[in-house]
């Protein structure tokens, strides 16, 4: 019995979710008697395939084929599906982010297997399998037991964290066949940023709202964010008034992003935007009004002029770094 | 072209949810019932597509699986402009049985484009859409934020790591929207509404299916702490805590 775990790289590194999932697949591993192996599609070095072992991987196996370079999910999902059977998989483990939502389900319908996506946490049991997860937008958490012999989990970002468990592990091609037949996907245009903190992918995430009053304060914001290493973003209103980018824009219509520390400026914390951050480690607030909902949501607050305090912020930054 | 744009009725999302803990459902008296957020936005697209003479598409149907219950959902979808709806009638078991029987009218009825929200804002699955695509072996694009029709072929813009790309699929396939597909849901008019009511709802039962997996319980999320304020002439203390105290930084 094996645990598999779909990985993922950008730009030929793995992302730190694909740790996450590796350790989350370790644990799953030891309840279930089982191993753990790591499948990678794309172009990743050697060394870099090794790094999965720090966490608990004994295999990696690797696809490298131009048909795969875009994201086509019924492709990736009838390879995975051959990958499942040939390593005969009891658990699938993907992540919850764009590219588990595209594959997950489609791997369920072909392997008839059930699925649970947003799952946080380990297993509550192996028999009936039962899993923890997220449910109306952050104000339940529901138990879910998968009834099929093959269970396919997609974890949350954050939600299990990175555990150390180093193992001895081999790296070998996969030995299956990349149907090119089924990539009907074709690219006509590209627009894409490389080098840039991904806001899915981020540890720390700096976010303004409608209180940073003018697209032009946000230079104080954005270096503190610099200071941190943190990607950027904002609510709805401010992206929706052209004050940032929509890619930005978290919360139940935009992202769902669930850091490490959330650091809230001038954001009230209505229901709509918690449901997109709700799931962060640490919520950090500053804002005017002390009785803002935000402050009920976070652990940490400031009750303050963001113009005032997040320079200082930076600069106190800039001292421990 | 024919566009099925399938809906989900949901609580509307300001409702303070109530359970018990250890129901496996939430207490619905009082819930005001609506379009799940996403699908509202997909209708609202289909509709404008449907307005361009160049995107080739001739009609509009929404779907749904679920009770009798459901249908002023279902006319609220009939009122902002969908030419019709599909009912199927069965309570939706979990997201592998609604996918088998949408797939199942996509069959019986030759729909071209297939338009599913991201996630509905009750169980948060985000399954339905590559589901049903799967069920019929067509192309599904995930993490769409826009389509447009160029020379009569609707190209479709998704959000990829970093920035987003355009690409093209072979009809018929589904698209899973999100955010950006269109700008502001199109509200009902008060003419939509009053031909809304003479517009058919179809209602059929549902083909065999199964059902993968089973909600047990609900739970409260566990409370957050109380918040620790740092006093505003001392911003740096905040640092401190972060680095020290809570270990993030
Ligand atoms: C269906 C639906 C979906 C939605 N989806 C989303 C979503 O995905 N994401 C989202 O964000 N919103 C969403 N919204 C909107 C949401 O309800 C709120 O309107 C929005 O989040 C408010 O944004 P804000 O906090 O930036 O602005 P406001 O609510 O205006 O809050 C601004 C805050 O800044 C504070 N402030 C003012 N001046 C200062 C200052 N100098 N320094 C510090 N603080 C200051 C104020 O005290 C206030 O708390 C949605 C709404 C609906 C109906």
């Amino acid at each position: 019995m094996s645990v598999l775990v779909f990985t993922e790289n950008w730009d030929g590194k793995f992302k730190k979710l694909t740790y996450e999932l590796v350790s989350w697949a370790s644990e799953v591993a030891k309840m279930i008697n089982g191993t753990v192996t790591a499948l990678s599609i794309g172009s990743v070095a050697e060394g870099e395939l090794e790094k999965l072992g720090n966490y608990g991987a004994g295999k990696v196996l690797t696809v490298e084929t131009p048909a795969l370079n875009t994201l086509d999910s019924q492709a990736y999902a009838a390879l995975l599906s051959e990958v499942v059977l040939k390593e005969k998989a009891s658990v699938v483990i993907l992540s919850n982010n764009n590219m588990g939502k595209a594959v997950a389900p489609r791997l369920s319908v072909r392997l008839k297997a059930g699925i649970c996506s947003g799952v946080s946490k380990l297993p509550l049991s192996t028999d009936p399998f039962t899993v923890y997860k997220r449910a109306y937008s952050g104000n339940a958490f529901s138990r879910v037991v998968i009834k099929s012999d093959i269970k396919i989990v997609t974890l949350a970002q954050n939600s299990f964290g990175i555990i150390e468990n180093p193992v001895n592990v081999t790296v070998e091609k996969a030995n299956v066949a990349v149907d090119n037949s089924l990539v009907h996907t074709q690219v006509k245009d590209v627009e894409k940023q490389s080098g840039k903190i991904l806001l899915t992918d981020a540890d720390i995430v700096v976010s303004g709202g409608r209180g940073m009053k003018s697209p032009d304060n946000w230079t104080p914001l954005l270096e503190l964010a610099e200071a941190l290493g943190a990607a950027t973003a904002c609510s709805r209103p401010v992206s929706d008034e052209g004050w940032r980018p929509h890619e930005e824009h978290t919360g139940q219509t935009g992202k769902i992003i669930s850091p490490n520390l959330y650091l809230a400026v001038g954001i009230s914390g209505a229901t709509q935007h918690l449901a997109g951050v709700s799931a962060s480690k640490y919520i950090v607030a500053v804002n005017t009004d002390k009785d803002a909902p935000i402050f009920e949501a976070a652990q940490y607050g400031i009750v303050g002029d963001a113009m005032k305090i997040l320079p200082q912020l930076a600069e106190a930054v800039k001292h421990i770094k | 072209m024919k566009i099925l744009v399938c809906i989900s009725n949901v609580p509307d999302t300001t409702t303070k949810i109530k359970f018990s803990e250890g129901d496996s459902s939430i207490d619905t008296t009082g819930v005001q019932w609506v379009i799940n957020p996403w699908d509202e936005l997909s209708l609202t697209r289909a509709l404008e597509l449907k307005d361009d003479p160049s995107s080739g598409i001739k009609s509009v149907t929404v779907a749904h699986v679920g009770p009798v219950s459901s249908e002023p959902t279902i006319r609220k979808a009939l009122a902002i402009g969908a030419d019709d709806a599909i009912r199927v009638n069965a309570g939706a078991a979990d997201a592998y049985f609604v996918a088998a029987q949408l797939a199942e009218l996509v069959k019986k009825e030759q729909f071209d484009i297939i338009m599913c929200g991201i996630e509905s804002s009750d169980h948060n699955g985000s399954e339905v859409g590559a589901m049903i695509a799967e069920f019929l072996n067509i192309p599904s694009v995930s993490a769409v934020s826009g389509i447009t029709p160029e020379n009569g072929i609707p190209v479709i813009t998704r959000e990829i790591d970093g920035g987003r790309e355009k690409v093209t699929v072979p009809a018929p396939f589904v698209i899973i929207v999100q955010k950006g597909i269109a700008k502001e849901p199109r509200i009902a008019s008060m003419r939509g509404i009053m031909t809304a009511r003479t517009k058919p709802i179809k209602v059929v039962e549902p083909v065999a299916g199964e059902s993968l997996t089973q909600i047990i319980s609900l739970e409260k999320p566990a409370p957050r702490s109380a918040c620790k304020f740092i006093d505003a002439d001392n911003p740096a203390q905040l640092i401190e805590l972060l680095k020290n105290e809570a270990k993030v930084i």
